[in-house]
């Protein structure tokens, strides 16, 4: 008895333990390690990078006009005449995964873009090895590809910045072309890295939106998908900063992209006190966002989403202050072009930055048009109406 | 006049459950093949053993320690989160500088065993369940990892990287590392009194306990001798990243495969049998699957499919001879389910 | 010699009442009152029976799979595919009802006959092919997920007509005290009256034997397999309602339903089941639900970093399941035939929850 006691005391403790958690400042109390202090733990807010980029929003970017998967910004050109040789070539593309909607809207796209430039004679095939969200899995990939896969050009989207520098590094010494798209790498040894302007532009387009719609004191939710991805970690970086400059109280947490949990935590924040703001750092799950306000009988916030449909079609019929920054899914599509265009030896940009340009409410009507009856998942800036196949491939959305 | 007729009772041959998975191997070598064949490519060649041997050093390593827990009739589901840390603890220690490396290594692994210790002593202490102590235990240090580490951290110099990276013609050394430690355990198991204590507290506790055995002390053994493996696993992908990383262990679903491997290799569930080199060949026939799906460039969702069909099918043709059935001592016939 | 029976006094009944809230059985109960009461005290307006009606209702799924693992669990084996099961129906439901509303019924029963497949094949192979459970629902997760991303290509085609969300996410309105009762709420307090139910019958108290001791059933003559199965298609069906409501709450999305299968357990074994089966109160796990959800939502007021939830959650369930073990091995060497808190039931036999683990090889766990 007295055992039981004993030990319904300590239930009672750790509740109460719990329910103290919050008042505590130090939360290392659970701490079951005693290793070293971490260091070089990566901040990812980088003055230098937020500059660059805070510029770069601001330039009209160069190239072809009404295709803006060719234009670039402040490009310094690199030159291939060394690679410039005829015939079809073969393609060998590491994956990081299509394991969320952008991905696989990317996917189809370039799939698509694959099928001109074979029908033109650029390129002969492309073998492509998924790494399933895997370091490990795709380090194994581009060396298989470059012992085995007779390879005349490697590309590769990178599942993680670090981790894949060296394999990247691996693939240039072959000595044969690299291109790397979306993610970057620390080495600067590819041919071309293809990206939109970056993280810090979106955090500072979907900051100032919200700052400029909000009154200071304000409160913003910041729903974010997932520690550690360096795409989405540069994006929340620099809106926290700015949000924490313009005196809006801004709280984020970790969903997961999982709609229930984005109403729980909607609805909590709402039971806790008002919500003026909801920032995003990727738009899958806005809908379930805007959801929760409506099942607590609130008004809608000022919102930044993402150009996924689901949000664009909500958007458009709740008719909220909102904005859809956007992470160009048509950089699939220049990756490809720009294997053509080594390979006829055009110089090409050797940091290929592509234009980043939100939706604003005046464009919504527009572009929901141009995607009409293209499914949730899909994203407006796919960039592919003039590739063969449009709208019905995207609209199937079958995974090639 | 009375015809007496004796029979023999009829024998069945009871294949070794390893000899079943290397049989299992071999079957899924030769489809595996020809499948590649199709699209022109060849199963055999140096880039493909490669890669399929550098498949297996990574879960191998893992999959080894989680047999000598499951032998005991307890489970490790820390796994990833073990691997995650090791590699940053490796990797910050290390920042780099080759002087380090003893060091990081050192670091990386106590911290491994502390968590093996954690493991085995709510385990037996607390009386927890294997599954619940250790999916609590691994929440603790995933709480730990998430909270302080927003991306990859440290650095790894580029002689420990050599490990992750080269071998000896299509034989990575990393897959070299992995069988001498898989050797280690299996010796381990087979000649020493720990060892065979394992074999005995997984096949009966009660029975152990009345033997005299202190039942406590194999399963905390146990316990920690996985965390370690999983901490060495840490280690080789910290080599091969060149970078400690929080979500390398999740990334790699260890926790979950590894039990896939163990028990495709034929060891127990329940605990009390199973093999170290029937796990190895569990393995290998993953690294097979992963490879040959990869090369003919298979619909990365329908390769979990397969993945899922494999696994019970394969078990399923186990308990189907009959090895996962307990020797019943006095029953005649075998009790159907 | 005449027996006398002295009625309980109010005094030890308010006694027993202590004991069972101390006992494993009760202590879920404690803990969920103390969770409750912590998340009022930080955010008063937690009490409101308009909130606290909207709190049972996003703990409905969640409750609702307890339910299914629990009857799973308590015959001896485990169900790892809940979570798949949950995406794959949601999704199921999205692509096929689409805006149309009037497929709601004939899709809604398509997912009930595919709830009861599921539950069938991991039943039968669990039981008749004899695989253990664990590996059976590990491989039936595997192949729904892959599966169901195959079909939608990695995301779903979107939010099917309002209509058939209604159940997840609206409720008879107007109602006094509490504004607004949720189906959602409904529907748990169905399928909690039914779930006592089964448990009382002869299936369900012969589901607590299998798990408790399958030789002696098999003995008895009991068809294991297929009180094995039926335990397997209730947990399934569970998830389906699960998913049904989860459509209606959060929408359609691939994510939408991953790691229930772990949340499910989590709940079940606060709520003092013991895993390995033989024992157990499906009240429990139900409140054992709760308790979780509360945990998290108090996490949520108390604004603790999200990432510290894991490591919380970790803690709350080794000390839940170790207070249970080491309550019962003290009343084990107390040996004192207590009348158990629940009328009716025998005292609980003999178990050390270490040593259950090797119990479910005798019967495939």
């Amino acid at each position: 008895m007295r055992r039981s006691i004993n030990t319904a005391a300590a239930i009672v403790g750790i509740a109460a333990v719990v329910a103290l958690a919050g008042c505590t400042t130090d939360p290392s109390v659970t701490t079951p390690t005693n290793d070293p202090p971490p260091t070089e733990e990566i901040n990812w807010f980088d003055q230098a990078v937020f500059d660059k980029q805070d510029a770069e929003r601001g330039v009209t970017p160069e190239g072809p006009e009404g295709q803006p998967w060719l234009q670039y910004i402040n490009a310094e050109f690199t030159d291939t005449s060394a690679f410039a040789s005829p015939g079809a070539k073969k393609v060998c593309f590491a994956n990081a995964s299509i394991s969320n909607p952008w991905r696989v809207t990317g996917w189809i796209t370039m799939n698509q873009q694959l099928k001109v430039l074979q029908d033109s004679g650029a390129i002969s095939e492309m073998e492509t090895r998924d790494a399933q969200d895997s370091d490990d899995t795709q380090i194994a990939d581009i060396d298989f590809f470059i012992e085995d896969g007779n390879c005349d050009l490697f590309l590769i989207s990178p599942n993680s910045t670090a981790a894949m520098t060296p394999a990247v590094e691996r693939a240039c010494a072959t000595g044969k072309p690299v291109i790397v798209f979306d993610r970057g790498v620390l080495t600067d040894c590819p041919v071309t890295f293809i990206h939109p302007i970056g993280g810090f532009a979106w955090g500072i387009d979907t900051a100032e939106f919200l700052i400029g719609n909000l009154e200071p004191g304000d409160k913003v939710v910041a729903l974010r998908i997932l520690p550690g991805v360096d795409v989405l970690e540069t994006r929340w970086a620099a809106a926290k900063k700015l949000f924490e400059e313009a005196g809006i109280e801004a709280v984020d947490y970790f969903t997961g992209a999982d709609p229930a949990e984005i109403k729980k935590i909607i609805s909590d924040e709402l039971a806790k006190g008002d919500v003026k703001g909801v920032w995003m750092d990727a738009g899958d799950g806005g809908v379930a966002a805007l959801e929760a306000f409506e099942d607590a009988g609130v008004d809608y916030p000022v919102m930044t989403g993402e150009d996924q449909i689901a949000f664009l079609k909500k958007w458009q019929s709740t008719g909220i202050t909102g904005l859809a920054p956007v992470y160009s899914n048509f950089q699939w599509r220049t990756a490809l072009l720009a294997v053509q265009k080594i390979f006829a030896g055009e110089e090409v940009p050797k940091e290929w930055i592509l234009p980043q340009k939100p939706i604003t409410a005046s464009e919504l009507d527009a572009v929901l048009t141009v995607n009409e009856g293209m499914p949730d998942g899909h994203y407006a800036t796919f960039g592919g109406e003039d590739l063969p196949g449009y709208p019905e491939v995207w609209q199937q959305r079958i995974v090639p | 006049m009375t015809t007496t007729t004796t029979t023999r009772p009829r024998r069945r041959v009871r294949l070794d459950s390893t000899v079943i998975v290397y049989i299992a191997l071999v079957v899924v070598i030769v489809i595996g093949a020809i499948l590649v064949n199709t699209v022109g490519r060849n199963f055999f060649s140096l880039g493909s053993i490669r890669d399929i041997l550098t498949g297996m050093s990574v879960l191998g390593l893992v999959a080894v320690g989680q047999t000598v827990v499951i032998l005991t009739g307890s489970l490790d589901l820390s796994v990833p989160y073990v691997i995650s840390l090791s590699s940053l603890i490796a990797a910050e220690t290390m920042r780099g500088n080759p002087n380090n490396i003893a060091q990081g290594v050192l670091f990386a692994l106590a911290f491994a065993a502390v968590v093996g210790l954690a493991n085995g002593l709510v385990v037996t202490k607390l009386k927890v369940n294997g599954f619940i102590a250790t999916l609590g235990v691994g929440l603790i240090v995933k709480g730990y990892l998430d909270t302080n580490y927003q991306g990859s951290a440290g650095s790894v110099p580029a002689e420990f990287q050599f490990i992750g990276a080269t071998g000896i013609g299509p034989v990575p050394i990393s897959t070299i590392i992995m069988l001498a430690l898989a050797t280690v355990v299996f010796l381990f198991l087979k000649k020493t009194r720990t060892g065979h204590h394992i074999y005995a507290v997984g096949g009966s506790v009660e029975v152990s306990r009345l033997s005299g055995l202190r039942t406590a002390r194999p399963v905390i053994f146990a316990h920690v001798i996985c965390s370690v493996m999983a901490g060495l696993a840490g280690l080789l992908l910290a080599s091969r990243l060149g970078v400690g990383s929080p979500t390398v262990g999740s990334q790699g679903g260890y926790d979950l495969l590894s039990i896939a491997a163990v028990v495709l290799g034929g060891t127990l569930l329940g605990g009390g049998r199973g093999s170290i080199w029937g796990t190895i060949g569990g393995v290998a026939i993953f690294a097979v699957l992963d490879s040959v799906m990869s090369a003919i460039q298979f619909n990365p969702f329908l390769k979990d499919v397969v993945r899922g069909v494999v696994i019970v099918a394969a078990v399923a043709i186990y308990t189907g001879r009959g090895l996962e059935r307990r020797r019943t001592r006095f029953a005649t016939k075998e009790v159907k389910r | 010699m005449s027996l006398t029976t002295t009625s309980p006094t109010f005094g030890s009944r308010a006694l027993g009442a202590i004991r069972v809230l101390i006992s494993p059985r009760g202590a879920v109960f404690l803990l969920l009152a103390v969770l409750l009461v912590s998340v009022t005290v930080l955010n008063p307006n937690f009490a409101d029976p308009s909130q606290f009606i909207r709190f049972i209702q996003r703990v409905s799924p969640i409750a609702l799979v307890a339910i299914g693992q629990y009857f799973v669990i308590v015959s001896g084996e485990f169900d790892l595919s809940m979570g798949s099961v949950i995406t794959a129906q949601v999704v199921i439901a999205g692509n096929l009802i689409g805006q149309d509303e009037s497929k709601s019924v004939p899709v809604l029963l398509l997912m009930i006959a595919f709830g009861i497949v599921v539950g069938l094949v991991n039943g039968l192979v669990t039981t008749l092919l004899g695989v253990p459970s664990f590996i059976v629902t590990l491989g039936m997760m595997l192949a729904l997920l892959g599966g169901v991303f195959y079909v939608t290509g990695g995301s779903a085609s979107g939010n099917p007509a309002d209509g058939f969300r209604e159940i997840g996410r609206g409720g008879i309105r107007g109602v006094p005290v509490f504004d607004i009762i949720p189906w959602a709420v409904i529907v748990l307090a169905i399928a909690l009256v039914v779930a006592i139910w089964i448990s009382k019958s002869p299936f369900g108290k012969t589901l607590i034997a299998v798990g408790d001791n399958v030789t002696t059933q098999q003995f008895s003559g009991v068809r294991v397999w297929w009180v094995k199965t039926r335990a397997f298609i209730i947990s399934a069906l569970c998830s389906t309602v699960a998913g049904v409501l989860l459509v209606g709450y959060a929408g359609v999305h691939p994510s939408v339903g991953r790691g229930y299968e772990f949340i499910a357990i989590t709940a079940v074994v606060l709520g003092g089941v013991v895993l390995g089966g033989g024992r157990g109160w499906v009240v429990a796990a139900v409140a054992g639900a709760f308790a979780l959800e509360a945990l998290f939502t108090l996490l949520n007021f108390a604004d603790v970093p999200s990432t510290w939830r894991d490591t919380i959650q970790g803690v709350i369930i080794i000390a839940a399941v170790a207070y249970s073990a080491v309550a019962f091995r003290a009343r084990r060497k107390t040996r004192t035939p207590q009348a158990s808190p629940i009328s009716g039931k025998e005292p609980d036999p003999d178990g050390d929850p270490a040593q259950s683990a090797h119990t479910q090889q005798n019967h495939g766990g």
